[in-house]
This record gives C-alpha cells, structure tokens and sequence, in this order.
C-alpha cells in the first residue's frame, strides 16, 4: 500500500489538454524526490469535468487538481505530497476528502461511470478488486439464462443509444429466435456532434463493457460478440484491445469462462467514419463487409441480424449498467428514474455552459437541474436560450421547458429525443435558424443515399433554410419546411432520415418569431447569419486609431486617423468581422439587420 | 397459410410472401420503382409504402416487409397518395428528367409513375446537377443524370449475373452507380457486357448505343425469367 495515489484523468480530452506531459513531469518529480516507494500515479478514464483539464485526484486526502501544467507538478509534490499542504491556486474548491461536495459531482449518480476516473483502465486486476468479473461468475454458476433475461427485465432498463426499446424484451426476442450461431454486438459507433459518453466509457471501463456483453450472450445463447467502434477513437480502440488480451488471458473471454460450459469470444470492428453505422442494420452490413446502408425492419436484427442469424445489438451504455442490475438487483435498479425511464443516463455537456464534461444523472432530474445544478449554468453575462438534446436526431428546448424531466417520453413529447446523450446549450448569441441548418447540414452530408426522402428530402430542407438565413425566404417556405420535415419523418427508410427533421420542426416550434425575423425584417436577431446584420462604429467610442480600415478586407471603412469617427460604407461591406476584432476600444459593433 | 387484409380485402399468403406478392395476387395496384421481380428487395424508393393500421399506422415498403398474421394494411388512401406523389416530385428534382430529350421517353417507368400518380408538376427547385455520361462501352451508355438510384442494376448484375461490375460510390445526394473501381464502364474487367443491367433499369439512365428512342423498349422482366430457368439451389 502506497502513502498516496495519485489518479490523473487521462481520458481523450485530458490527454489533449495535456495530462500525458504532466504525467511524464509527475514520475520525474517522483523519482527526483525519492519517492518511488510511496506514492504512485495511476492513469484513469474520465473524471467528467473535462473543461478542467488536466485533472489530477490526490488521495486518501481526495484532493482535485485542475487545470495542472508539467510546471505546477514540481510545486505539488514538494507542497503537497512532503510538506502535506495542498497547492491553494490549483485546486477545484476548498481541499475536502470526499470530493462528492463539490456542486459538479453532488447531484450525479454515477453507476456506470462508477470507475471511470478510479481505477486504471489497462489493468484488469484493477477492475476486478473493485468487483469487477464478480457478476459474469454469478450469472454462470448461479442463474440460468431465463432468470438473467427476467432479471433486466424487471430492473426496467432500456437501450441507452437513444430510442430506448427495453433491454429485456430484446434479449428475449433473441434467446427465443430460431437460428443458430447467434451474435452480441456493441454498438460503440458514437458519432452525434458533441457526445462522447460511450468513448469515456470504453476509456475508462471497458472491462464492464466486456462484462456486460459476456453476460447478455449467456443470456441469449451466444458464443460470439462483436464491438463496432469508430476509428476516430484511437484511444478507445486500444484501451478495448488491452483489455480483450488481458481478459482472455484471465479466462474471462474465450472458450469455457468460470470452468463452466458457457463459450464466448469477442472480435472488433473499426468502423469507417459513416455516422450512418450508428444505425443497427447499417451496422451489421458493415460488420459484413458490405456497404453501410440501412435495410427495411422487420425482420428485425433478433431474428435476422448479422449473417441472416438473431443477433442482440445493444449500446455501449446499455451493456455497463449490465452487471450493476445483476449484482445489486432488479429491486434496486429500479428505485431510480421514473416510471418508466429507470436508472441514470450519462449526459455530454457542451455548449455554453460553465462544466462541460461528462455527467451521470438519475433519469427524471429536470433540465434545469442537470443544466444549472451539475453545470454550472451559463457563463456570466449570457442568457440561457435553448437546449439542443439528443443530437442531430433531438429537438432544441426552449428556457420555458427547463423543467421538463428527462426520461423517454417527456422529451419526445416535446420534440427533442434522449438519443444517445449529447446535451449542447445554447446562449443569446446562437441564430436557431442557424443551429438547426447546421444539424440539418450534418444529416444530409451523412445520409447514405439509399431512400429518396433522406436523400433528396433534406437536401431540400437545406436549401430553403439556406434560403432564409441569405434574407431571401417568404413565409410559404416555412410552411413548406414543416410539410417536407413531417413526410421525411414517416417516410424515411431509417432512423437517420425519420429523426433528421427534427431539429428544424423543434425550432420551428418554439422560435418561430426567430424564423419570422429572418424572413419579414431581413433581421438575425441573435446576429449570426451574415446576409442579416450589419457592422457600425459607435461615434463616442471610436478614437481614429485606423486599425479597423487596415483590417477591412475590402476596403469598406472610411476615415482619417486621429480624426474620429471612421464610417463603415455598407455596400462595400461583407459583414467579415474583421474590423470588430480588430478594434481595442469596442467601438465596432454588429446589429442585426440591414441598413443601407 | 397467413391471413391479413389489404384495403379491406381479405388476402391469404404464404408465410416468407412480402406484402405486395400478396397485393399483386389479390388485384391490388401498389406502385413500385426499386423493386424488381427475381432481385432481392431494397426498399429504398419508398413509392411501395403501405399503412400498417395494427402497427400504430407505421408505413412500411411493402417489397420488404413479409406478411403477419392478422395485419391490417391500407395500400390506397389519399394520404400515401399525396406521400408518394411528393416521394416521386424528389426523384424528378433531384437530377435531370426532362422526358422530351430521354431515350427511354414513352416506355419509362418513372414517367409511367407521374401519370399514374397525377404528378403534373414539381413543386420542388429542379437541382440539375450535370453529372457525366459514360459512353466507353461498346454497346452501351449510363447517363447518370437519368438515374433514379434504384439499385437494380446493381442487383441484376451482383445477384444474377454474378459479376458484381456495379456498385455504389459516394454517399448522399452525391451517391453514383459505379462499375468496379470507379474506372470507365469500357474498361471494366468484371463486366460481360451481358446487358441485364440495361434491361433492368427503370429509367433512361442506363442504354443501348446506337438505337433511337422507339426502338429502346427495355424487357425488366427477363430478370425474372432468366432467375426461374436456373436450377434452384
């Protein structure tokens, strides 16, 4: 036993801010101090509060580090691990042993991500002492198949990748299909902007992933699973290969696991970078080594999946809750949630908010809670707008909606989707016209082709919000928009295309006064979109100092130096916005509309 | 044997049927255009949509959705009427379909879809995207402004052929038809040059060199024919 760990984040987001140099100060400092024998430093996943990076935890004292520099470590060890006197300007909030006090971890729940920022990811034996394996080797000496599927039936989990079928009647639809061999698939294709809940969990635990999906083909009858995950997550892929190694070295993956009949390998699957795999049949055709296209359902994948056989595809989210249901119970899964949505879900905070990171919350804790509780709120001097949920398949939430609860149903019942997780909040800086044009862009851009309304649908969709950010809508265009987003809905031939509309008909919604703006005034209100604003130089703030006419890229700025005010000619101008950025005294300033 | 109705009619099917073999059977009209006999389905046209009452009014294509018992299906209602009818103003805007300079003009089966569908206009802006026409191979052409991304060439081709020349690049609105690699179609090593990709085709997209419009009449169906004289497996 160490005198003191020291865990450092070093998720995707930790080690580009830095954490593997600070890492590399951290065992020199180590080293140089004598102090091998007694303290040591363990690489984790995610910590969540990945606006702070590089983060280091110190324990037993559970001290945060934020922001740390290679430069800082030197003071932290000297300081802190011989003086005993934490480093002041370094920490996250007043040095408390159990960090839980701190407002960003108070309202979570974290289950899943329970390891993810303790225990050393690489290191099965890490994953083990804390219980890991433990409920794989009571699932095969213990249960039978039927008990376990009956089990996550009762907790009430549902799949985590967005739509939410129960976990539990898809296992027995595949258990009771005919057919055989039978597959498991994780679907680690995470691939909505701003979500990165299954890649902390793949980085942070992937044993459990492992786990799960060796406990769910005992459930259905599989031998053989495959993980999809995309290749631009290096860190993921690799971490999944250690940890496949190491686990079939322990015997916990290959052929006769516990000593027991029951067989199970697992292969992986670097998808290409379609954002369409995401979707389950597209997933499988690609495992096939076919084109990623989607393919009408039924028959579903339970009963005709990968190769023609019943394969279970669940999300990496769905299969980490796994082992928790069945070590501490159905009974106590339950209690969490609402009625109908059970357990936590991991959220990614981005956007305009104070701690973007990755959160865990028990399902039916409101927006706002999960917006101003655990992040922060937004950055002073903003004003909360929207909140875009689900990614580009979900809905953006008006500030009147903040105390919606998020499960299934409420969301979907205001337009938006839980959808995997991506939760972006948007200020009064952000254009909605322009937030769901740029969803709608992502969409169309990924759409694979195969059926005409995603194809050509959203391209038109496209265009006519194109139209309108240029000033050159009517208002029969937004008719037209909330016809052609309602037929591509229930048209299309896969979830892609059926949810792509949405971001449009939320917005159409609940900003609608937006959208007029942009049509009747010729005004972007929150002054984003280029052909509706215009630039001005305030009279009393301009001192002449000329550095906004040299920045002018077209010439378009009047003036004689110190002989203030300059003067923006405004058929000259293209609305760049390089004379704002240039101006030290704040003098240039954007309004929406036009003039001239 | 499988009960279900379509459009109140009372139809029986054998279990594996799709909903439109038993349609077809049971004198019901549901428009089609990627779907082709004797290839498998693809279901991406959407013109074959069909209402499942029981499932919540789900539309689902018909080509590809097998029959359940008890299903409750509406193949005709002013509502698919109206949804196809957009589907197939999409096709026509998304690329180039002017029927009067087409060689396949008067024996297309898009346009054979317009007027059944009462298509008289496109309230959609025409894209026009002025893709290339590859004339490389000795006896035919691919005009990919003609072409509607049905798929079944490349079906014909991979499933009853057997080459496997055609495939598709590209993804989206920018999705081509493509022989092997992208190479000139004359200078594919895997085409036979057998032409059943021609006669496949729907549209004017894919023809004969050298045959003037009236004499471009194309046969689809011996797609069917040429998958029933072979021995089953």
């Amino acid at each position: 036993m160490k005198r003191i760990s020291v865990l450092l984040c070093s998720g995707s987001a930790c080690q580009s801010s830095g954490a593997l140099a600070v890492k590399q100060a951290l065992v020199q400092a180590i080293a140089q101090h004598d102090l091998g024998e007694e303290i040591q430093v363990v690489e984790t996943g995610c910590m969540g509060p990945c606006e702070l990076g590089p983060i280091l935890l110190v324990y037993p004292d559970g001290t945060y580090y934020i922001r740390v520099k290679p430069a800082d470590v030197e003071e932290i060890v000297v300081e802190h691990f011989l003086k005993g006197r934490p480093v002041r300007r370094l920490l996250w909030s007043a040095p408390a042993p159990e960090p839980r006090t701190i407002p960003f971890f108070a309202r979570q729940k974290k289950i899943v991500l329970e390891n993810c920022g303790q225990i050393d990811p690489e290191k099965v034996e890490e994953y083990i002492a804390v219980g890991g394996y433990e409920a794989l080797a009571k699932v095969l000496t213990q249960m039978t198949p039927e008990e376990v599927i009956a089990e996550i039936t009762r907790s009430g989990l549902r799949g985590r990748g967005g739509a939410g079928f129960p976990t539990g009647k898809k296992w027995e639809a595949v258990r009771t299909a005919k057919g055989n061999p039978k597959y498991v698939i994780c679907n680690a294709d995470e691939g909505d902007p701003g979500a990165f809940m299954d890649r902390a969990i793949l980085e942070g635990d992937p044993h459990s992933v492992l786990e799960g999906m060796a406990i769910a083909a005992y459930a259905v009858g599989a031998e053989k699973g495959y993980i999809y995950v995309r290749a631009e997550y290096p860190l993921a892929v690799k971490r999944l290969e250690v940890a496949i190694a190491q686990a079939r070295k322990l015997g916990l993956l290959g052929p006769r696991i516990f000593e027991t009949p029951f067989s199970f390998d697992i292969e992986l699957r670097i998808g290409a970078g379609a954002f369409v795999c995401g979707e389950e049949t597209a997933l499988i055709a690609s495992i096939e080594g076919k084109r990623g296209e989607p393919r009408p359902r039924p028959p579903y994948p339970a009963t005709s999946g990968l190769f023609g056989k019943p394969t279970l595809i669940n999300n990496v989210e769905t299969f980490a809750n796994v082992r928790h249901i069945i070590l501490r119970g159905a009974d106590w899964f339950s209690q969490i949630g609402t009625n109908t949505s059970k357990g936590t879900k991991v959220f990614a905070l981005a956007g305009q908010v104070k701690n973007t990171g990755l959160v865990e919350v028990p399902m039916g804790i409101t927006l706002r809670e999960l917006i101003f509780d655990v992040g922060g709120g937004v950055p002073e001097g903003r004003e909360f707008k929207a909140v875009q949920i689900g990614g580009p398949s979900g809905g953006c939430l008006p500030a009147s909606l903040l105390d919606v609860p998020i499960d299934y149903e409420s969301l979907k019942q205001y337009g938006a989707i839980m959808g995997s997780g991506g939760v972006i909040v948007l200020d009064n800086t952000s254009c909605m016209v322009n937030v769901a044009k740029f969803f709608l862009e992502f969409t169309a851009d990924e759409s694979c082709g195969k059926c005409v309304p995603c194809r050509v649908g959203l391209r038109m969709m496209l265009a006519i919000l194109e139209k309108i950010t240029r000033g050159e809508g009517g208002e029969d265009d937004l008719v037209r928009l909330e016809e052609l987003g309602r037929i591509i809905q229930s048209t299309a031939l896969c979830g892609l295309g059926q949810t792509a509309p949405n971001p449009v008909l939320s917005t159409l919604r609940y900003f609608h006064e937006e959208y007029l703006a942009h049509i009747r005034d010729k005004a972007c209100p929150a002054a984003v979109c280029p052909n509706l604003i215009y630039y001005e130089i305030l009279a009393d703030l301009c001192r002449a100092c000329d550095l906004c006419r040299r920045a002018c890229p077209t010439g378009a700025i009047q003036g004689k130096p110190r002989n203030p005010p300059y003067h923006i000619m405004q058929e000259r101008c293209i609305r760049c916005g390089a004379c704002a950025e240039a101006c030290p005294f704040g003098a240039v300033v954007k309004r929406p509309g036009r003039k001239g | 044997m499988i009960s279900l109705t379509i459009d109140g009619v009372r139809v029986q099917a054998e279990e594996g049927e799709t909903v439109l073999q038993a349609a077809k059977r049971a004198g019901i009209r549901i428009p089609t255009l990627c779907h082709l006999e004797g290839l498998s389905p693809r279901g991406a046209c959407r013109l074959c949509l069909v209402e499942v009452r029981n499932w919540g009014g789900r539309l689902v294509p018909s080509c590809a959705t097998p029959v359940q018992e008890g299903m409750e299906i509406v193949a005709n209602s002013p509502r698919l009427r109206e949804l196809r009818r957009t589907i197939l103003e999409m096709i026509f805007a998304e690329r180039n379909h002017i029927c009067a300079f087409c060689v396949s003009n008067g024996h297309c089966e898009l346009q054979d879809l317009a007027m059944e569908l009462g298509m008289d206009h496109v309230r959609f802006p025409y894209r026009w995207p002025l893709l290339p026409l590859d004339l490389s191979h000795e006896k035919y052409g691919i005009d990919h402004n003609r072409c509607v991304l049905c798929g079944r060439c490349v079906r014909a081709c991979a499933e009853v052929e057997g080459a496997m020349t055609w495939g598709f690049s590209g993804r989206g609105i920018f999705t081509l038809v493509e022989a092997d690699l992208g190479d000139p179609w004359g200078k594919s090593k895997t085409c036979t040059g057998c032409g059943k990709c021609v006669q496949a085709c729907p549209t004017g997209a894919l023809f004969e060199k050298g045959k003037a419009t009236s004499e471009q009449m194309k046969r689809p169906e011996i797609i069917l024919e040429v998958t029933e004289r072979r021995p089953r497996a």
